[in-house]
């Protein structure tokens, strides 16, 4: 009896705090899943759109139902583990992929924060101080996905594919973290919730305070980075369908395959998220003052308004992601190797020159 | 034990097991994703001792960049747990009595340091966090730091040397 009492006070956890992230991790996950399957619908309506065709409209009114009906066909097909394959690590590659994609979640702010009677629930999972950095320590694990499930398929196609996956990541990761570090020297902080709202102390309601407004270059380059980390087209180098069959997942069926799909989708929408929180204010409301309108709607108003602000500014960018996947052709490998090495990296470098040389004058 | 002891006797647990998981891998690249795990766990650590930089850089630079090329090179070479040659009997035993001796210097070294009792450290001390480590590293230490830095970019020019060759 005794011992039961002098455990409780050691195992000190909040289990309001508890509740509240356990809730929020579930909103988050359930959104970007949801996020990801209707950008797989919006895929295939541009497409159409753009190749004057008309793109799934018979599921559902609009074909609205088409990505649960894709979805359940997946789940019903029958499950095929290769033989000669290693079968731990053949399920585990689908795993770690969607793992790693819904990781990143977890550091973003997807709004300011909602205040239930006395109680002021944050919107974001995790405000650590090294924020942007966790989000490259994920991205460099989504290698792994790709790796492990190249090589346990005991494919010549697959096992091509996953390493020309991995030296694509692993090239234009050096190229994103380049490009952000000219951002960073300006926001002087890693986490991004500081960054959010550093970008909300601009004039004009923010819009000023934005960061694309003095970082273009970076932006670009930092766009293209999330391309190819994303394996998009003109990117999509693993999954070269002319060259490689179909690429890394191509022993993969069922759901195993699902996850490899979705997982690229979650990715998009994940970046989509990353590029808004960073360049365009994240979930700042252009021309509008958030504190003046607070006082007359109430911050959970607006705080929810900041939401479908940021979301409306990331599936702007799943647009951009889907309208240049239809328009521009594959580049090839060494292309791919050149543009990421001999250009982007340079540029990069340059901006953060010009930019450090911009900051130690101004603050003279 | 509190849960922040709990969780430095789990992750230590799961450390070993993973660096014996590691050795005694018939299979290369199992090995590998062994050491990605024990290299997870050790970041695990880190951060329990409120070190997030040092957490997220050893996640980065080892689990992420070191470990893919590790397992780069052995994809490539398709090693095969059956066709790999047997080993020297003599070379196994020098390296049992080096790793052994190893072990022994390096148990004798922290046997009695000062941070034997403290496990975890949450929530207190700066000098894991990266503006305490950034305003060590380029006052107090730029030189070393910079010196350092010369090393790397001499690697990587012997690297494009050897690779043009």
């Amino acid at each position: 009896m005794t011992n039961h009492l002098n455990l409780l006070p050691y195992l000190s956890i909040d289990f309001a705090l508890l509740f509240e992230k356990l809730l929020l991790i579930i909103v988050v996950v359930t959104g970007s899943l949801v996020v990801a399957m209707y950008t797989t619908y919006a895929e295939r309506r541009i497409a159409g759109f753009l190749q004057d065709r008309r793109g799934p409209n018979r599921a559902g009114p609009f074909g609205i139902l088409q990505p649960l009906a894709d979805g359940l066909k997946l789940f019903m097909k029958e499950d095929i583990i290769p033989t000669s394959s290693s079968k731990w690590l053949f399920i585990m590659g689908p795993g770690l992929a969607m793992l790693t994609a819904v990781m990143t979640g977890a550091v973003i702010p997807w709004g300011s924060a909602l205040k239930i009677g006395e109680k002021v629930v944050s919107l974001q999972i995790a405000d650590i101080n090294i924020g942007i950095l966790f989000i490259f320590g994920v991205v460099s694990m989504g290698v792994y996905g790709i790796m492990i499930g190249g090589w346990a398929s005991n494919n010549k196609f697959s096992l091509l594919a996953a390493i020309r996956g991995a030296s694509q990541i692993i090239s234009y990761e050096l190229a994103m973290g380049l490009s952000l570090i000219a951002l960073l020297m300006l926001t002087g902080s890693l986490s991004m919730k500081t960054i959010v709202e550093q970008q909300m102390q601009g004039g004009w309601g923010g819009f000023l305070g934005w960061n694309i407004i003095y970082q273009p270059l970076g932006f670009l380059l930092f766009l293209i980075c999330a391309f190819a980390e994303c394996n998009r087209t003109p990117f999509d180098l693993p999954e070269a369908e002319n060259e490689l069959n179909f690429g890394y997942h191509q022993e993969y069926s069922s759901m195993k395959l699902g996850f490899y799909l979705f997982a690229e989708y979650i990715n998009m929408f994940i970046s989509s998220t990353v590029m808004a929180t960073l360049f365009f204010g994240g979930y700042d409301i252009p021309f509008v003052n958030e504190a003046n309108l607070a006082n007359h709607w109430g911050p959970n108003i607006v705080a929810l308004l900041g939401t479908v602000c940021l979301l409306i500014k990331s599936f702007l960018f799943l647009f951009v992601f889907i309208w240049v996947r239809w328009t521009i052709p594959r580049f090839r490998y060494d292309q791919l190797m050149d543009l990421g090495w001999k250009k982007m990296i340079p540029l990069a470098l340059a901006n953060m020159v010009i930019t450090g040389a911009i900051v130690l004058w101004l603050n003279k | 034990m509190g849960t922040t002891e709990v969780i430095f006797w789990f992750l230590t647990a799961v450390a070993v097991f993973s660096a014996l998981m590691m050795v005694f891998s018939k299979n290369p690249v199992h090995s590998v994703l062994w050491l990605i795990l024990v290299f997870f766990t050790i970041s695990g650590h880190y951060l329990l001792m409120n070190a997030q930089f040092l957490f997220i850089v050893n996640l980065i630079v080892y689990a992420g960049a070191i470990m893919v090329l590790f397992l780069f090179v052995i994809m490539l070479m398709n090693m095969e747990g059956d066709s790999e040659p047997r080993k020297n009997q003599w070379m196994t035993l020098a390296g049992i009595i080096s790793g052994g001796t190893l072990m022994l210097v390096l148990v004798a070294a922290l046997k009695d340091t000062g941070t034997q009792r403290q496990l975890v450290q949450m929530k207190e001390g700066q000098i894991g966090l990266i503006h305490h480590l950034g305003m060590v590293l380029f006052k107090d230490y730029v030189v070393p730091f910079e010196i350092s830095s010369v090393l790397f970019l001499s690697a990587m020019v012997g690297a494009v040397i050897i690779g043009k060759k």
